[in-house]
C-alpha cells in the first residue's frame, strides 16, 4: 500500500543499521532526502531477535518482535513499517502473518504484550522492505529521471539473498527464485546488470559464527559466480549479506587460495551515487573491500549498445521468454 | 559421515506407528499447521539446502526419522543448527511443508530435552543464547559483546583470532560499538518477555 | 380431500441399515403410528432393490390399491430409478414414489441405535406427508437430431468422430488449428510399444478427411451453443483461410516462397520455424495451408503477395478477399475432446527453462527426435550441432506440486522412460532419470520400465532442487548441474550433464473454463471438465447430450484417450438410436403473474436454463435444460418459481411431518433429537 503524500513511512532500522551497516543507514537517509521520502523511526524500538531468539523460546521471540509492531501501529500517522534489513523485515512480517493465520497465537502474544500495556491487531500495518518502496512506490521511471551521474559501464550483480523474496508472506515479489526488482532498479541507474544466477542464494547467515568452513564455502560460491560473470560490484539489500560477503571476503581468499576483490555495496549507495550525492554522505569507505577501483570504472558516456550475436544458422530457437511483470 | 550413527529404530518403546507421539509433539511445537504429515519424502528440501552437504541428516531424512519416532537421534542431529533459514526448502517443497519453522521447533526441543549438548553442533545454541542475552538485557543486540562472550568461551585459538581481527577491522571502519545501547522501555520489554515465558507453549 | 393409500417399505440393505436402525420396529411403527395419515401397509425387507423386494411393492400396489409409495432405503442417486420403474410396472405413476435415504443420512452417520431409529421415524414421517401431495408427472420427450458435433480433433476426437461416422451417422468435426491430429501428431515414438506416432495416426487422419459422413471444419471454432439435448443450435466461425480449398492442390510452393518466417509455437513447440502461410506438417489433413493474418506481410503492410504470385493454379488459389464464415447447425449431441496444454516450465525458474539454453521441454524433445522435426530426428543441443554426452531427465515438472498442479500428470513417467530409451538408442549418452515415484500401471508399462533399466539408464530417486550453470567444483564448468538429494543415500548430489529434459505435466487448455461455460458443463478446480460420475459415468456430463473425452477430462495417455473417444461415441450412438429422449419432468416453473422480471434467477442457474421473454418481461425456463436443481426457486425474491416435486406446499408438508415426529407434536423435544435444528431448516 502506497502511503498518501503526507503520510510518512514508519521506519524500523534494526540493530545492524545502527552500527555495522551504518553505510546503509547513511545512504538511505541521503537518498530519501533527495527523493522526498519521509521515514519516521519507530520510537524506542527493540531488536527483532534475528534468527536466534526463535531457536530458543517461541513465545518470547514472537512477543519481542510484536512489541515493535505494537509501537509502530500505535504511533501516529503511518500504516506501513519499512525495514531495510531483510532479517528484520522477515521477522516482522512473519509474526504479523502468523498472528493473523493462527488466532490462538495472536491472543497469546497479545496477552504477553498486555503485561507491558501494549497490544497489536495483526494486519493493521503493512510490513515492507526498503527495496519494495523504491521499486513500487518511487518507481524506475522517477528514479531514472533523477539520475545525474549514471553508472555507465559498471557491472552490477544484483544480490537479493534469501529473506526478502522467501517466503514472501506479503506476496510482493515476482518470484522467490528470480526476482527482478533490484535488476530493473540498477538498470534505471544506467548500470550494466549481470544476470546473476545465485542472486537469491544464501550468504551463510549466522553460519560464520557456528561453523566457519560451512559459511566460507557458501560465501565463496557467491563470489566465484559473481567473478565468473565479471561483476564489478555486488549490490546488496541486507546487512547480513553485506557483512558476510564483505568482511569475510579476505578469509575466503585465504581459505581457498583465491583472490577475489569484489566490493559489496548497498543498493542505496549506488542510487545515491547516480543521484549525484557525495560518496562521503553515502557511507563509502566503510566497506572492507574498497569500492574505489570499481567506481573508477564508471564511464562518462552511455556505452554503445552491445551487438546481439547473431545465432548461427543451425542454432535452434530458445523458448520465447515472456517477461514476468514486476508487481 | 555421522549419518551412520543412526542405527536402529528404538525397540524398547512401543512402535511409533502406535504412539506417533514424537511426530505430534513436533507438529504441536510449530504455530499453525506445519503440514509435516504431508511430506512425501521427495528430497526437494535436502537437494535445495545450502548446508545440505554438511548436515548429518538432510531435512527429508530428519522428517522420516521424526515419523519413525527416533527422538534422540533427531534432537542430537546437527541439522536444525546448520539450517541458515534461507527458506529455499519451504519455497520449493511441493507439499508446502513449513520446513524452516519445523527446524526452529526442533532447535527448541533439542535445548529443552538437553539433547543439543550431545550434538556435534553443541556450540550453536550457545551463540543463540549469548545473542539473546544482550537483547533481553538491553533491548538491542551487541555484536562485540556476543562475539566476546561466545568466542572467548567457546573458541579460544584460531576462531578467536579471526573474530578478533574482524572486530578490530570493524571498529576501525566505525562499524562496531564498544558499549551496548539500551532502549528506554527495557523494563517494559522484560515484563512482556517474562509474561510470554510464563504463557509458554505454541498455538 | 380424498385420503391417499400409502405403502411404506423399509430396506435393511443387509446390515448397512439394519445394523444401526431398528428396521423391524420402524416398519411396525409406520404401520401403526402413521395409519391415520394414510399408511395402509408398512414392510421391511432385507434387500428392497432385489427383484423379490420390488415384487413386494408391485403386488401391494395392485392388491392394496396403493396410491403412494415411500421407500426408505439408500440415496435416490442409486435406486430412485429402480423403484420408480417398479411403480410404473404396477400401474402407478412413477413420480408418486418418494425415497428416504436411511443409509446415507442415518445409518452411515450415526451410531446410537435408538436415536438413529428415532431420526429414521422423523424422516419417514416427513416423506409420508410429502408424498401425499405429489402429483403424477409425465416425462418430457425430445426428438434427437442425428448429427453429432465433435469439438477438437486430437486422437480422442478423431476416434469419436470415426466411430460415429462408421456407424452411419453424420458428424461435424470442429478443429481450431489448420490441421487435425492434436498433440499426437507432434510425437515421435509412442510408449510402451515404441511404434511411430505418425504411422499409426495418419491413416486415421486420412480416413477422417475423406469420410462421407464427416463434415470436417478446421481453422474453425464454436462461438455459441444454444438449445438442449437432441436439438442444440451451434454457431461456428470458420476462419478465412485465404486459400481456396476448391482450387488448391496442396503443392506447398507458397510456403517455400513466403518471406515471413517465424517460430512455430504450436506444432514445433517453439523449436522450429514456419512461414506466415503454412500447413503445420506434411501429412496435415486437410492439405490446404492457411494464412496467419497477424504475421502476413501483405495483411500487415499492404505489400507482398508472393504466395499468390507463385501459386501455380488457375484460377489462383490464394484469395485475400476471403472472409470468416459463420455457420449455424443443429446437432443432437456434442463431444468435447479439446485436449491439454503442456505445463509451461518457465514457471519454475530454478529449472532454468528459457534461460539455460540446453534445458528442453518434453515436447521440444519430441520434436528433436522426430524425423520431420527441425533436426531431422537428430538429438542435438541448442546450438544445433553438438550431440549431448550426458542427459538428465526430470520427472514431475509442475505436477504433484502444490505450488503448481497438485495432481499426477499420468503420462510423464512413461514418457520419461521412453525418452531415456531414445537417448540411449540414438546417442549412447549417459542418461539419468530423476523421479519421486515411478508410476507404470497398465499393460506392458512396467515391463517397459524393466527394459529401460537393463539399458543401463541411471535412476536417482529425488525431486530435483535446481538446475544451474553456476559451477562450484571442478568438472562442472560449462555443464548444466542438476542438484538433487539422492534420497536413497540421503546425500545432496550435483550431477553435471550436457542436456536437461523437463517432463512437464499436462494442464487443462488455457481456455478450458471459457469453453466449459460456453457448453454449460463444469470443470474441476484445475480446469479439467467434470464427468457425471468419476467411475460409473466417466464420459457423460451434468448436461445431457454433452460428452467429454481425452485429456480434456483429465491427464491420460493415448490408449485411454482413444477408449474415451470410443466410449463417448457409443453413448451418443445410443441416444441417436432412441430417436427421442425422455427427460426428467422434475423441473422449475415460473409463475408468470408473480415474476417481476428482475432476472436474479437467470445468472444463478448452473445450466443456463433460464431465458427472458422480452415481450412479457418475465423469465422463462427451458424445460429441456432445467435439471430441477432448485437454485432459482430459493433465489427468487418474488417466490415466482415453483418446482414440480419441490413446491412450497410439498416442502412444508415434509417439514411438518419431520417436526411432528422429532418434537412429539407439541413443540417439546421428546429426547435430544438425533439431528439438529439447523439440519431441519
Ligand atoms: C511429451 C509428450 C509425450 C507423450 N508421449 C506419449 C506416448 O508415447 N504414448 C502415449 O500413449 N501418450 C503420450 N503422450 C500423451 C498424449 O499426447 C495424449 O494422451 C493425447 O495426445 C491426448 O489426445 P487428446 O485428443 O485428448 O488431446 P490433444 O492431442 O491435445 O487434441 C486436442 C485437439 O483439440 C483442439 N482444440 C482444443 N481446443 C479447441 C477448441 N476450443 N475448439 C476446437 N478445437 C480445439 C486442439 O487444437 C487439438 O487438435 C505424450 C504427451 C506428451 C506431452
Ligand atoms: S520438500 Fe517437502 S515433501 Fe519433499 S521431502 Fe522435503 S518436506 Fe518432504
Ligand atoms: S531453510 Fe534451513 S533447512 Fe531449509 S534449505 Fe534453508 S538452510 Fe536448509
Ligand atoms: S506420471 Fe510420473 S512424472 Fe508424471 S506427475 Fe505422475 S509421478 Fe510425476
Ligand atoms: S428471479 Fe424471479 S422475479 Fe426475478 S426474473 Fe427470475 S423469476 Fe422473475
Amino acid at each position: 500500500m502506497k502511503p498518501s503524500n503526507e503520510e510518512p513511512y514508519g521506519y524500523y532500522p534494526g540493530c545492524s543499521l545502527e552500527k555495522n551497516a551504518l553505510a546503509y543507514n547513511e545512504s538511505t537517509s541521503a537518498v530519501a532526502n533527495v527523493l522526498g521520502l519521509k521515514f519516521e523511526e519507530v520510537a524506542d524500538w527493540n531488536c527483532c531477535g534475528a534468527s536466534e531468539y526463535l531457536a530458543l523460546d517461541i513465545l518470547p521471540a514472537y512477543a519481542l518482535i510484536s512489541r515493535n509492531l505494537a509501537l509502530a501501529a500505535s504511533s501516529s500517522g503511518s500504516h506501513s513499517l519499512v525495514a531495510p534489513c531483510s532479517a528484520c523485515f522477515l521477522n516482522l512480517s512473519k509474526v504479523d502473518h502468523q498472528m493473523a493465520e493462527v488466532p490462538a497465537l495472536a491472543s497469546q502474544v497479545n496477552e504477553a504484550l498486555a503485561a507491558g500495556g501494549l497490544s497489536y491487531q495483526p494486519g493493521s500495518i503493512t510490513i515492507r522492505h526498503l527495496l519494495d518502496v523504491f521499486v513500487n512506490d518511487v518507481g524506475f521511471d522517477r528514479i531514472s529521471s533523477l539520475v545525474t551521474h549514471p553508472l555507465y559501464e559498471l557491472r552490477v550483480a544484483p544480490y537479493y539473498g534469501c529473506l526478502i523474496s522467501r517466503p514472501d508472506y506479503e506476496g510482493v515479489y515476482d518470484s522467490p527464485e528470480y526476482p527482478t526488482g533490484l535488476d530493473h532498479l540498477m538498470t534505471a541507474l544506467g548500470a550494466e546488470v549481470v544476470d546473476f544466477p545465485l542472486k537469491t542464494h544464501c550468504c551463510g547467515g549466522h553460519m560464520t559464527q557456528i561453523s566457519e568452513p560451512v559459511a566460507l564455502e557458501l560465501i565463496r560460491r557467491l563470489l566465484q559466480n559473481a567473478h565468473e560473470y565479471d561483476a564489478d560490484v555486488i549490490a546488496t539489500l541486507c546487512p547480513m549479506c553485506q557483512l558476510n560477503l564483505d568482511v569475510y571476503q579476505e578469509h575466503v581468499n585465504h581459505a581457498f587460495g583465491t583472490n577475489y576483490h569484489i566490493p559489496i555495496l548497498y543498493f542505496t549507495q549506488l542510487i545515491g551515487l547516480a543521484l549525484g550525492i557525495r560518496a562521503k554522505e553515502l557511507g563509502f569507505g566503510r566497506e572492507f573491500v574498497s569500492a574505489k577501483r570499481a567506481l573508477a570504472k564508471i564511464g562518462k558516456a552511455r556505452p554503445a549498445p552491445k551487438k546481439k550475436r547473431k545465432p548461427s544458422k543451425e542454432a535452434l530457437p530458445m523458448p520465447q521468454a515472456t517477461e514476468v511483470e514486476y508487481r | 559421515m555421522p549419518s551412520t550413527n543412526v542405527t536402529t529404530i528404538p525397540t524398547d518403546q512401543p512402535d511409533p506407528f502406535v504412539t506417533r507421539s514424537f511426530l505430534e509433539e513436533v507438529v504441536d511445537a510449530v504455530p499453525g499447521d506445519p503440514r509435516l504429515t504431508a511430506c512425501l519424502q521427495c528430497g526437494t528440501c535436502g537437494g535445495s539446502c545450502p548446508s545440505g552437504p554438511d548436515m548429518e541428516h538432510t531435512p527429508r531424512q530428519l522428517f522420516a526419522m521424526i515419523n519413525a519416532g527416533m527422538r534422540a537421534e533427531v534432537l542430537r542431529s546437527n541439522t536444525p543448527w546448520y539450517c541458515v533459514s534461507c527458506y529455499f526448502c519451504m519455497a520449493r517443497c511441493p507439499q508446502k511443508v513449513q520446513i524452516t519453522d519445523i527446524m526452529y521447533a526442533l532447535k527448541r526441543k533439542a535445548i529443552e530435552d538437553g539433547e543439543s549438548r550431545s550434538s556435534s553442533a553443541a556450540d550453536a545454541p550457545k551463540f543463540s543464547e549469548a545473542f539473546v542475552n544482550f537483547v533481553e538485557n538491553y533491548g538491542r543486540s551487541f555484536e562485540l559483546g556476543v562475539a566476546a562472550r561466545f568466542h572467548f568461551v567457546q573458541h579460544p585459538g584460531e576462531a578467536l583470532k579471526m573474530a578478533t581481527s574482524i572486530g578490530i577491522g570493524m571498529m576501525r571502519k566505525g562499524r562496531m560499538d564498544l558499549t551496548p545501547t539500551r532502549i528506554k522501555g527495557v523494563k517494559q520489554l522484560q515484563t512482556i518477555l517474562d509474561r510470554a515465558r510464563e504463557l509458554g507453549g505454541t498455538a | 380431500m380424498k385420503q391417499e393409500r400409502i405403502g411404506v417399505y423399509v430396506c435393511h440393505c443387509g446390515s448397512n441399515i439394519a445394523g444401526t436402525v431398528d428396521v423391524g420396529q420402524l416398519s411396525s411403527w409406520a404401520a401403526d403410528a402413521l395409519e391415520k395419515r394414510g399408511v395402509v401397509v408398512a414392510r421391511d425387507y432385507k434387500f428392497m432393490c432385489s427383484s423379490l423386494g420390488q415384487e413386494l411393492i408391485k403386488s401391494d400396489i395392485v392388491e392394496l390399491s396403493l396410491t403412494r409409495v415411500v421407500v426408505a432405503a439408500c440415496s435416490p442417486h442409486l435406486h430412485e430409478k429402480t423403484f420408480r420403474t417398479a411403480c410404473q410396472q404396477a400401474g402407478l405413476n412413477p413420480y408418486l414414489m418418494e425415497m428416504v435415504s436411511l443409509r446415507e443420512h442415518v445409518a452411515w452417520v450415526h451410531s446410537d441405535k435408538a436415536l438413529a431409529t428415532q431420526k429414521a421415524k422423523a424422516l419417514i414421517s416427513g416423506a409420508v406427508e410429502r408424498v401425499a401431495l405429489h402429483e403424477p408427472l409425465d416425462p418430457i420427450s425430445v426428438p434427437i437430431e442425428a448429427t453429432t458435433l465433435v469439438v477438437g480433433a486430437g486422437i480422442s476426437g478423431i476416434q469419436a468422430a470415426l466411430e460415429i461416422a462408421d456407424a452411419g451417422q453424420k458428424v461435424v468435426l470442429v478443429e481450431r488449428e489448420p490441421s487435425i491430429g492434436g498433440h499426437m501428431a507432434q510425437l515421435d515414438k509412442t510408449f510402451p510399444t515404441l511404434d511411430c506416432s505418425a504411422c499409426i495416426l495418419t491413416p486415421k487422419m486420412v480416413t477422417v478427411g475423406s469420410h462421407p459422413n464427416i463434415n470436417l471444419l478446421t481453422w474453425s471454432e464454436v462461438e455459441a451453443v444454444d438449445g438442449f439435448v437432441g436439438q442444440f443450435t451451434v454457431t461456428i466461425r470458420k476462419k478465412a483461410r485465404y486459400v481456396r480449398e476448391d482450387v488448391c492442390t496442396g503443392c506447398g510452393i507458397c510456403m517455400e516462397k513466403c518471406p515471413s518466417k517465424l517460430i512455430d509455437q504450436v506444432y514445433e513447440a517453439g523449436l522450429g520455424y514456419r512461414s506466415a502461410i503454412y500447413r503445420p506438417f506434411p501429412q496435415a489433413i486437410p492439405k490446404y495451408p492457411v494464412i496467419d493474418k497477424a504475421n502476413c506481410i501483405y495483411f500487415q503492410r499492404g505489400k507482398c503477395k508472393a504466395c499468390q504470385l507463385f501459386c501455380p493454379t488457375t484460377p489462383n488459389a490464394i484469395d485475400f478477399e476471403q472472409e470468416d464464415q459463420i455457420l449455424q447447425l443443429t446437432v443432437g449431441n456434442i463431444i468435447l475432446a479439446t485436449g491439454y496444454d503442456l505445463f509451461d516450465a518457465r514457471r519454475i525458474p530454478q529449472y532454468g527453462y528459457g534461460r539455460l539454453a540446453n534445458v528442453f521441454s518434453s515436447l521440444e524433445f519430441e520434436r528433436l527426435c522426430n524425423a520431420a522435426g527441425p533436426t531431422e530426428g537428430k538429438i542435438l543441443l541448442r546450438d544445433g550441432v553438438s550431440q549431448p554426452e550426458s542427459v538428465g531427465i526430470i520427472h514431475c515438472v509442475g505436477s504433484r506440486d502444490r505450488n503448481y498442479n497438485n495432481y499426477c500428470s499420468a503420462i510423464c513417467c512413461m514418457q520419461s522412460l521412453k525418452f531415456a530409451h531414445l537417448v540411449k538408442e540414438r546417442t549412447g549418452a549417459k542418461v539419468t532419470n530423476f523421479y519421486i515415484d515411478i508410476r507404470t500401471p497398465y499393460k506392458d508399462y512396467d515391463e517397459f520400465y524393466q527394459h529401460v533399466l537393463q539399458e543401463k539408464v541411471e535412476f536417482v530417486r529425488g525431486r530435483v532442487a535446481e538446475v544451474t550453470d553456476a559451477a562450484r567444483r571442478p568438472g562442472e564448468e560449462g555443464k548444466l548441474i542438476i542438484q538433487v538429494e539422492d534420497t536413497f543415500i540421503g546425500k545432496q548430489r550435483r550431477i553435471p550433464v550436457d542436456m536437461v529434459i523437463l517432463s512437464a505435466g499436462i494442464e487443462p487448455r488455457h481456455d478450458s473454463k471459457e469453453v466449459s461455460r460456453k457448453f454449460g458443463i463444469s470443470c474441476n478446480g484445475s480446469g479439467f471438465f467434470t464427468e457425471l460420475h468419476p467411475k460409473l459415468d466417466p464420459v457423460a456430463t451434468m448436461s445431457k447430450g454433452i460428452f467429454i473425452a481425452g485429456c480434456a477430462q483429465g491427464p491420460k495417455d493415448i490408449p485411454a484417450s482413444v477408449v474415451q473417444g470410443a466410449a463417448a461415441a457409443a453413448r451418443v450412438l445410443g441416444t441417436i438410436q432412441q430417436k427421442s429422449l425422455d427427460l426428467e419432468p422434475v423441473l422449475a416453473q415460473v409463475i408468470d403473474q408473480k415474476c417481476s422480471g428482475c432476472r436474479i434467477c437467470s445468472n444463478l442457474c448452473p445450466f443456463n436454463a433460464i431465458g427472458f421473454d422480452l415481450e412479457r418481461q418475465i423469465s422463462t425456463i427451458n424445460p429441456a435444460l432445467c435439471q430441477g436443481c432448485g437454485t432459482c426457486v430459493s433465489a427468487c425474491p418474488s417466490h415466482a418459481i415453483s418446482g414440480t416435486q419441490f413446491s412450497t406446499e410439498q416442502i412444508l408438508a415434509q417439514l411438518h411431518g419431520l417436526l411432528a415426529e422429532s418434537f412429539n407434536g407439541n413443540g417439546a423435544r421428546t429426547q435430544s433429537p438425533a439431528f439438529s435444528q439447523a439440519e431441519l431448516v
